[in-house]
């Protein structure tokens, strides 16, 4: 088989398309940078819904925790507490046991007038159950940043806002949200990479892969298992990463320049 | 452990609970809890020579080795920190396996990879076949530890380097002025000074490391999530304690354990870092 058929038969074999059967023998360096990069379609699905979805939630919270009511705050705190006071792991593990608890038939709801069924099925599964939890986590995480920066914006911007009498909304539009993002944007850069080796921990550690569809680390273990060699199939998920990883740094550095853009630059 | 506990289908309620908490496999789930803290324990000292080794290899004048130092601390930026979990401790294994090999085994002709197999000889096993079950789990428990000091090692160095970079010059030139050695300038001075800007790196790092260790399950040894699963599981009649699914109940009981060290490690932290800023010129000790 050449490389490229491999690459026809297994490019998208994570997520079901595809030869059905993984090799079972003569694994060819092909193979394994083939099948490796497919379970990356995984990861990358997991970093960009997670991150993207997690961002709106986390600046709720941020803004809860800095609240004058404590109908927010005490919720908002407790919850960045407990994700960031535990192990990702741990959470997968809890929320996955919580899932498997519900009934798999389905919620019914009604609503007075309409009866609707809720499929909860889907929550044991790695697409959703998964993304749920990756996403409360980033959410807690990034919460505590952009609080962080939330406190640390000079106050004396906030003064001449209201000196020049702006209202609340205009205040948090104009001057605070930007100047928190753009405070929070290292920080929340590194949060981004932290996230996206994360999502190596959802196909081998809690959730199922169901027919054999995981993401990269899935491969790389399946092939590191069954060669007995940890030297290639490793390596080639370090690199997968790697390159990830600069992708993120480049398109984070991009936003940030565009966040300080006003800002003058002291070198 | 009780005298009541000798037919646990006769009793019920606090008894049964009772009996139930301390039957054997309940005492190795404590003392799970045990392996835990002393594998966070074991490794510190081993993060720290690690991290202060990374460090001065990134500021060494001999440019291979600063290269070194460079490339191990960036390369935990980029790599998750499960697969050096997964790759370290097999390489490893391998890698003392073939130079025990090489060294007990050298008229052996074959090859040590044969497709798909990695064969040595017997007498380069490591552990021995023969030796007891113990010797296993110490030895699996070891490769663990030196992957966690790997990747928080190169943690570590990035926070070491920083704060050796982050004391402020005046100092180091006020001890060159007075005619100190360059030995005595870092020991005096640079070394003392660095700890109270390496603090909050590292006390971020201690969390992350928490956080971390219920990895160990992934490694194969016996921690509180092994047993927390193996505990939660549902047991049939069966068994002496049979009940439904209780994992849920036992997961979340790891999480207030790991929510409590998290917290009292926080507070800890923050009196540390009180301490260590008086008379330093910093925000910290002008509160």
């Amino acid at each position: 088989m050449s490389c490229f058929d491999t690459l026809t038969s297994y490019g998208l074999r994570s997520i079901g398309i595809g030869e059905r059967l993984l090799p079972k023998s003569d694994f060819t360096l092909c193979d394994q940078v083939v099948l490796i990069g497919s379970g990356m379609i995984w990861n990358v699905y997991f970093a960009v819904l997670a991150l993207s979805l997690g961002f709106f939630f986390a600046v709720s919270l941020a803004l809860g925790r800095n609240s004058d009511n404590a109908l927010f705050r005490i919720p908002a705190h407790a919850f960045i507490f407990v994700i960031r006071g535990s192990p990702l792991f741990i959470q997968f593990f809890l929320i996955y046991e919580a899932f498997v608890l519900i009934p798999k038939m389905g919620w019914d709801i009604n609503l007075g007038f309409i009866e609707i069924t809720v499929e909860t099925k889907w929550l044991t599964k790695a697409w959703l159950g998964a993304l749920i939890t990756l996403f409360l986590n980033t959410a807690g995480y990034t919460a505590n940043i952009f609080y962080g920066a939330l406190q640390s914006i000079p106050k004396g911007d906030i003064e001449a806002a209201l000196a020049i009498g702006m209202s609340k909304r205009q205040i948090f539009w104009r001057i605070s949200f930007p100047t928190m993002l753009r405070l929070a944007w290292p920080s929340y850069t590194n949060e981004a990479i932290f996230l996206f080796h994360a999502t190596a921990l959802v196909f081998f550690s809690s959730f199922p892969a169901w027919r054999q569809k995981g993401d990269s680390l899935y491969y790389a273990s399946y092939f590191a298992d069954k060669t007995f060699n940890p030297f290639v199939p490793y390596p080639i998920i370090a690199v997968y990463f790697i390159s990830f990883t600069l992708l993120i740094i480049l398109l984070f550095g991009y936003v940030n320049r565009r966040l300080n853009r006003h800002v003058a630059s002291n070198t | 452990m009780f005298e009541y506990c000798t037919d646990p289908k006769l009793i019920e309620g606090f008894q049964w609970w009772s009996c139930y908490l301390s039957n054997g496999k309940h005492l190795n789930f404590y003392f799970s809890f045990l392996v835990v803290l002393s594998l966070l324990a074991l490794t510190v000292p081993f993060i720290l020579l690690f991290g202060f080794t990374g460090a001065l290899a990134r500021r060494a004048s001999f440019t291979p080795l600063r290269w070194f130092g460079t490339i191990y601390t960036s390369m935990v930026r980029g790599v998750p920190d499960i697969i050096f979990f997964l790759f370290v401790p097999i390489a490893m294994d391998q890698g003392i396996e073939v130079i025990r090999h090489k060294i007990k085994c050298s008229d052996w002709s074959e090859s040590i990879r044969q497709g798909n197999d990695f064969v040595v000889c017997t007498a380069a096993k490591m552990p021995l076949s023969s030796s007891p079950q113990w010797v296993h789990e110490t030895y699996g428990f070891m490769l663990a530890t030196i992957a966690f000091a790997i990747v928080f090692g190169a943690f570590a160095a990035n926070t070491i380097h920083g704060a050796l970079g982050a004391v402020p010059k005046g100092q180091l030139e006020t001890g060159a002025a007075f005619g100190m050695s360059p030995r005595q300038i870092f020991h005096r001075i640079h070394l003392p000074q660095m700890w109270v800007y390496a603090l909050p790196g590292l006390s971020n790092l201690w969390m992350i490391l928490i956080k971390a260790s219920p990895l160990l399950f992934l490694l194969g040894v016996e921690d509180i999530v092994y047993w927390a699963r193996e505990l939660g599981g549902s047991k049939t009649a069966r068994f002496a304690y049979p009940h439904g699914d209780w994992r849920l109940g036992y997961f979340l009981f790891l999480l207030v354990f790991y929510l409590f060290l998290t917290w009292a490690s926080e507070k800890f932290f923050d009196r540390l870092m009180h301490r260590l800023s008086r008379g330093q010129n910093t925000a910290a000790s002008m509160a």
